[in-house]
């Protein structure tokens, strides 16, 4: 660890990195978060008095779990309410466990995955799973989610108590789910990852640098879940999605706060280290099974980042990865992408015949996407006048200063005569 | 516990996975594995919800008996099944297995602890 003249560092250093394991430890061992974070916090403190003195543990992670499994222990001892009110049975579920002999050398488990499932339980909201994903797993305090996610602390607070209070009083378990189970649950933990990842990319560009932190966050917490479930192609899709769109975002706003698109950005900007560990991953998760759209919106982001140019992209190839798309996940954002692959491939007729026949889809129709698709091959179909109204109602619908930006001065471009 | 909500048949309800009612031979076979399985404690299944009557008292401590649950309801409570296992998963499990889930809906809640 870190030179050890320096008291707080290293420990905070190590907290930060090993919250989330110590945490998911001990809600696994005590079956009680609250406790968990309560002694968790107690050991950090021991750990500031002690280290400093007796300098850094060779393994700090055990250190501070046997801490703060002792103080757990204590205070069960002490409080004969609280061990009532615990699942006493649940700690007591594990013999084996609870027998094992507390030393520093001992071979610690790593039950983030557990707790990643816990925070995640479809019994809770989407707006609790986020919070408690990136309050327990990665980190974040509620003060850093509340700025991320745009919302006052307190309210964010009681997000996080109350789902808190619903994984106690309702007794959702520390548990990597059955074989039966596993896909669905699977499911809502990537969606919440996902989640986390387009919040924080959506804002690139925003004054707000710290929900840039967002993606940053979304692909650790991904590759966690990586190590932890290596042979899932679901989890090898999603990092490699993660890693070949985040490995654009030097070149997404430019100087001024626009949003640059996809064709015009300077791709000599992108992350080459990135969309090479994005790309063999990509190789990777296609080979697991069964096939998942992860993978294959991965296989896409790959072959437009190893494209010099959107013109030289092996656009038959995209389109073909957007029919598999289609197939596993039939949405109207996936139609959508697929129109507008068939215009790069096929050309701005075809292309813009397949974005009319989507019109009748409101999900589409009510955000900027669809629009500014159709302007963009009106205005390759020289149809000036119709793509800068089209460019204008994406302008009106678009969220991000970034995003309105770009699509204002696209319209006025096709609107000025000539 | 989980309780156990049927639908109303109208128009603009929410529909149930299968129509009709479970049959009482489902229940009975329900019954006999949750006893099996030893996590059985209370069962109860309600008469039809045309037969109810509601009680409120207001404030003047008068009675109001009014019939049946309010026309708007779209729910009701068909029956209840108090079962004792360890986590959330495990009643999930149970509910997902009650013939009521096919034709309308189980909520599992936890009993308070007093």
């Amino acid at each position: 660890m870190g030179p050890a003249g320096i008291p707080v560092e290293p420990v905070q250093a190590v907290f930060r990195e090993e919250h989330g394991r110590l945490l998911a430890l001990l809600a696994a061992r005590f079956g009680d978060l609250d406790l968990a974070e309560e002694v968790a916090a107690e050991a950090l403190l021991a750990a500031v008095e002690t280290w400093p003195r007796s300098g850094t543990p060779r393994e700090p992670l055990a250190w501070l779990a046997t801490t703060a499994r002792r103080k757990a222990l204590d205070r069960i001892r002490r409080d004969a309410t609280l061990a009532t009110k615990l699942a006493v049975l649940h700690a007591d579920a594990d013999p084996a466990r609870r027998a094992e002999p507390v030393t520093e050398h001992e071979h610690i488990p790593d039950d983030r995955l557990q707790l990643l499932f816990a925070c995640c339980h479809p019994a809770l909201d989407l707006d609790a799973q986020t919070g408690l994903t990136l309050r327990y797993l990665a980190g974040l305090s509620t003060a850093e989610i509340a700025q991320a996610f745009l919302v006052p602390p307190a309210t964010m607070a009681q997000r996080l108590t109350r789902g808190k209070r619903k994984i106690q009083q309702s007794r959702i378990p520390f548990r990597v789910p059955g074989p039966d189970e596993l896909a669905g649950r699977l499911s809502l933990v990537l969606h919440v990852v996902y989640l986390i990842f387009t919040e924080g990319y959506a804002a690139t560009g925003h004054q707000d640098l710290l929900r840039c932190d967002l993606v940053d966050e979304a692909i650790r917490l991904t590759r966690i879940l990586h190590r932890l479930m290596p042979g899932e192609a679901r989890v090898t899709g999603l990092l490699a999605l993660l890693l070949l769109t985040d490995a654009r975002r030097p070149a997404r706003v430019d100087s001024r706060g626009m949003a640059v698109s996809l064709e015009d950005q300077d791709r000599s900007l992108w992350d080459t280290s990135m969309i090479e560990e994005g790309a063999r991953l990509t190789t990777q998760a296609l080979s697991q099974h069964p096939p998942s759209s992860w993978s294959v919106q991965a296989a896409i982001a790959a072959v437009h980042d190893e494209a010099p140019s959107a013109l030289q992209t092996d656009w038959r190839q995209v389109r073909l990865l957007y029919d598999e798309l289609f197939a596993l996940t039939p949405t109207p954002v996936v139609a959508l992408n697929r129109a507008i692959a068939i215009s790069w491939h096929e050309g701005p007729q075809a292309g813009l015949a397949r974005l009319e026949a989507l019109a009748d889809q409101p999900s589409l129709t009510r955000q900027h996407h669809w629009h500014a698709a159709r302007g963009h091959a009106l205005a390759r179909l020289s149809r000036h006048a119709a793509a800068a109204e089209a460019y204008r109602r994406a302008s009106e619908l678009a969220q991000t200063p970034a995003e309105i930006a770009y699509l204002s001065a696209r319209a006025a471009r096709y609107a000025a005569p000539g | 516990m989980l309780l156990i909500m049927g639908f109303r048949e109208g128009e603009g309800m929410p529909q149930p996975p299968s129509s009709g009612a479970p049959s009482a031979e489902e229940f009975m076979k329900y019954q006999q594995e949750l006893r099996q399985a030893g996590v059985h404690v209370d069962a109860g299944l309600l008469q039809s919800f045309e037969d109810a009557t509601q009680v409120q008292v207001n404030d003047a401590g008068e009675r109001l008996v009014t019939n049946g649950p309010f026309a708007e309801s779209r729910e009701y409570l068909g029956g209840y099944q108090i079962i004792d296992v360890p986590d959330l998963d495990a009643a999930l499990d149970w509910a997902a297995r009650c013939p009521g889930a096919k034709y309308g809906r189980v909520e599992v809640r936890p009993l308070a602890e007093f």
